[in-house]
């Protein structure tokens, strides 16, 4: 059966046929060529997929298409505005928190709705609000300083 | 250098991975300054050496200056977070005298880059380093003999600047280096004369640079190999076997032709269905009825240790001195155990994954590989096509620490793209990443070792059982020693390893390590001294004494024998050239066996330190990621069947899981720079082990240390 499913992607208004069950991560990454969500594992084990929907971060490999219809997606390229980075992005460059650079999508984005929710978070916050993202390179660390440092970021802004 | 650093590798000879001749490449190059060099690499000198031909005469990676001014180096060295792409454009930028956004780096790129055997080992900054100096300060002198004749001055008048050339004293003669190289076409092949910058005089080499990567990464716009698109491309799913070594006996894959836009290519042993979506090719591949024999093949990860010793080849002397049976004779106490190791996966967070083309009689690839020329040979092999009509790209690499220099992806993105007449990605899942990975190979060390009653070690006697040699050779020392290594390398022979084995991330030095310095700290014991004092007490290496002062020193180190129940460890040990120490504090819960490392200081002296920053970000990865092989890292199997499939089985370490995380870089500026990327790593089983012990009284014999043999062990 046909179906119409109406969202917002990165601010603007998109609508997507669908005849079967898809997975966000997959429309996001052929139909919408928004490769900077990425595939790590497809079972919701490392976070790589990581996107916002209404503001919260959600697994996109998990995350059926039919489930965002009225909602508002945010990936990774629709983070900075107006060719500004994000402060989270800024900090994440600022303390080099990453590598490979694989995770960091979904690190950002996870990051973002953790600060929504707690716009001071403790380092234990960080750590467990954090703790289902992976990053094989090691950048933990280095990451949870950036988070630090874009959340006072946020808050002098 | 050692065997085992090259005997794995598969080497060709490096002109035909060329693919352009060098008239033809020269043409394509364009105006401005092209400086030819040849990277003095041991391993690919050694390797021409056996193979019986004379060292080349020929250039294997060059620099550019362009008619606009700026600066690029073509390297076959890929980025995988390592970051070299920094650290290469900064000694290109110092030795230059340009601004580091005057460097642009064209990397793992088989049309324009010179052959490469891959990016391993440690050794981008070792072997590319020197001469990518060399090269670029060959440059400055072809520039500053141009601004001699263009400004009517002698060169030893001059100075560059910042991508100018100027009088020294009248700075308003002056001329830009765009200026100097409109219109010109000056090449040059580096016969290695040119006078380096002396360290003393470096700009940006050896202060901190952050990453040029870092706001692609960030934005989401950085591509990696399966971010590219090409029309029409297709998605695969290839039918795997459900174990290592099983047999197919049927196939049956109407049931997949019925899915949607599916194509179905059944090419002997390759079936694989195609689909412009890639989770209707997930939906077709299911589709497929298959029945495959299974080996019959016992062997699991516990009785693995036993099968290995069984089947393990003649030993080769690494190194030997003094005298076995005189040594046992003088020593007080002789301590004899078996250490295991079991496999562990890279499992970098991208699978291995690639794209394929093909245009009449020429294929692009863009791959997710540690190897651009071996997969460009691989896929030229599998396509019956000549290396150079195969271009290998490579994006940014997700992560590799030696796993990616296997280019299975590729070739089977190339024979598909070839069979379906269309673009065709292959992504691995993590199942077929858990499956194909060129594991950490198990393996076993069996160590006798002895002290005398003064506390001097008297007696060390160690074999290695396919780890390989790299680490196994001791640096204490001890008048009677022997080092043995069976097996050749970390492939092992056939009929040894249930699957592919391979390099990883420092192979065969974390196995060595932990080994080597758990023992040493059973030797401390015995002797009732405090674990640094005893290893001070045993060398005379004055670089390992440096490292090993300097991370006590920054621990606040104070003797104790142990266990002292503070749950201390010390490890030492050398990689790629350079020198490592760390000390490490655990948290032992003797209820559970959990083991939290709450602190860990690595002291490391890698000579001179190109981007200090870089470095110690590599110590962290390298901490983090010990972490896992250490505690909880260990592919589970039975015959050739893998029974981890993703990360919920396969545990890696995450946030909870870190220590604070403290580094001390001896910096060597008049020393070479040494690899950095693999050594911080190769003491995290022994650092570990031995801080367990001092917690709980409790030896740890075999990684990883789990809560489960934690506890057993106590
Ligand atoms: S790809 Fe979605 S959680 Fe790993
Ligand atoms: S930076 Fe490589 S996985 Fe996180």
């Amino acid at each position: 059966m046909k179906k119409t499913i109406r969202f917002k992607l990165n601010g603007q208004p998109k609508s997507l046929t669908i005849d079967r069950e898809r997975m966000l991560l997959w429309v996001l990454r052929t139909d919408f060529g928004l490769t900077g969500t990425k595939f790590g594992c497809g079972e919701g084990f490392c976070g790589a997929c990581t996107v916002l929907v209404n503001n919260e971060a959600e697994r996109s490999c998990q995350f059926p298409l039919e489930d965002i219809d009225g909602k508002e997606i945010i990936t990774i390229e629709g983070l900075a505005k107006n060719a500004r980075l994000h402060p989270l992005q800024e900090a994440f460059v600022k303390h080099d928190a990453l590598q490979c650079g694989f995770c960091t999508s979904g690190m950002i984005l996870n990051a973002y709705s953790l600060l929504l929710k707690n716009p001071e978070p403790s380092h234990k916050d960080i750590i467990e609000g954090m703790e289902y993202n992976l990053c094989r390179c090691g950048s933990y660390n280095r990451i949870v300083q950036a988070i630090q440092t874009a959340a006072k970021e946020m808050k002098g802004g | 250098m050692k065997k085992e650093d090259y005997m794995d590798i598969d080497f060709y000879d490096d002109r035909t991975g060329l693919p352009l001749s060098r008239r033809e490449f020269l043409k394509l190059m364009g105006g401005g300054i092209v400086i030819l060099f040849s990277v003095g690499d041991p391993l690919l000198l050694e390797a021409q050496r056996r193979r019986g031909q004379s060292l080349p005469d020929d250039f294997n990676a060059f620099l550019r200056i362009g008619e606009n001014g700026r600066v690029t180096c073509f390297t076959g060295k890929i980025e995988m977070g390592q970051g070299v792409i920094t650290s290469l454009a900064q000694m290109l930028a110092d030795e230059l005298e340009v601004h580091l956004d005057f460097v642009d780096m064209v990397m793992g790129d088989t049309d324009l880059c010179p052959y490469d055997m891959g990016t391993f080992g440690s050794m981008t900054t070792r072997f590319f380093g020197p001469p990518l100096r060399a090269a670029a300060a060959e440059a400055r002198e072809v520039l500053i003999e141009l601004a001699a004749e263009y400004l009517q001055v002698s060169t030893s008048q001059l100075k560059a600047e910042a991508g100018v050339i100027y009088h020294k004293s009248q700075r308003q003669k002056k001329v830009t280096y765009a200026q100097l190289t409109k219109g010109k076409k000056i090449v040059r092949k580096l016969k290695g004369k040119a006078v380096l910058e002396k360290p003393s005089d470096f700009t940006i080499v050896g202060t901190p640079v952050l990453r040029r990567d870092a706001v692609a990464k960030v934005t989401g716009e950085a591509k990696f190999a399966g971010d590219i698109r090409e029309p029409g491309m297709l998605y695969a799913r290839i039918l795997r076997p459900p174990a290592h070594g099983a047999r197919m006996i049927s196939v049956d894959t109407s049931g997949a032709k019925k899915i949607r836009g599916t194509q179905v290519i059944e090419n002997d042993d390759l079936i694989a269905v195609l689909n412009e979506d890639p989770e209707l090719a997930e939906e077709a591949l299911g589709q497929i009825k298959v029945r495959f024999e299974k080996l019959d093949s016992q062997v699991d990860d516990k009785t693995i240790f036993d099968h290995l010793l069984k089947v393990a080849p003649e030993g080769d002397i690494v190194s030997q001195g003094g005298d076995l049976a005189k040594g046992e004779e003088i020593s007080k106490s002789v301590v004899e155990k078996t250490y295991l190791d079991g496999y562990v996966a890279h499992a970098p967070i991208e699978t291995h994954t690639a794209l394929a083309k093909i245009e009449g009689d020429k294929a692009t690839i863009w791959a997710s590989t540690q190897g651009p020329f071996g997969l460009q040979r691989g896929a030229a092999s599998v396509l019956g096509f000549p290396a150079k009509k195969v271009r290998v790209i490579t994006p940014f690499v997700g992560g590799g620490f030696g796993g990616k220099n296997s280019n299975q992806q590729g070739e089977e993105a190339a024979i598909l793209a070839k069979l379906s007449g269309k673009p065709v990605q292959v992504t691995w899942t993590r199942a077929e990443e858990f499956f194909y990975d060129t594991f950490r190979p198990a393996a076993v060390v069996k160590i006798k070792g002895g002290v005398n009653g003064s506390g001097r070690i008297t007696l060390w006697d160690y074999g290695v059982y396919f780890a390989g040699e790299r680490g196994a050779q001791h640096f204490y020392n001890i008048p009677n020693h022997r080092t043995m290594a069976f097996s050749a390398g970390w492939r092992g022979a056939p009929g040894s390893h249930p699957f592919a084995t391979g390099p990883w991330r420092a192979p065969a030095n974390n196995t060595n390590t932990f080994a080597r310095e758990s023992h040493i700290d059973i030797l401390a014991a015995k002797a009732g001294i405090d674990p640094l004092e005893f290893r001070l007490k045993n060398l005379k290496d004055e670089r390992m004494i440096r490292v090993l002062q300097a991370a006590a020193k920054k621990f606040g180190w104070k003797p104790a024998k142990a266990p002292s129940g503070r749950g201390y460890g010390i490890a030492a040990g050398i990689d790629a050239g350079t020198y490592v120490a760390h000390i490490a504090e655990v948290k032992v819960n003797k209820k559970t066996g959990h083991v939290q490392v709450k602190r860990v200081v690595c002291a490391q002296d890698m000579g001179l330190s190109i981007n200090p920053e870089g470095a110690k970000i590599q110590i962290e990865g390298c901490i983090t990621m010990g972490l896992g092989y250490a505690l909880s890292e260990d592919i589970h199997f039975k015959g050739g069947e893998i029974f981890d499939m993703n990360f919920d089985t396969y545990e890696i370490p995450k946030f909870s899981w870190l220590p604070r995380i403290e580094t001390v870089l001896i910096d060597d500026r008049e020393a070479a720079p040494q690899g950095g990327g693999e050594p911080p790593i190769i003491c995290m089983g022994g650092v570990i082990a031995n801080a367990i012990y001092d917690a709980t009284g409790a030896r740890l014999l075999q990684l990883p240390m789990t809560p489960a043999r934690v506890k057993a062990a106590m």
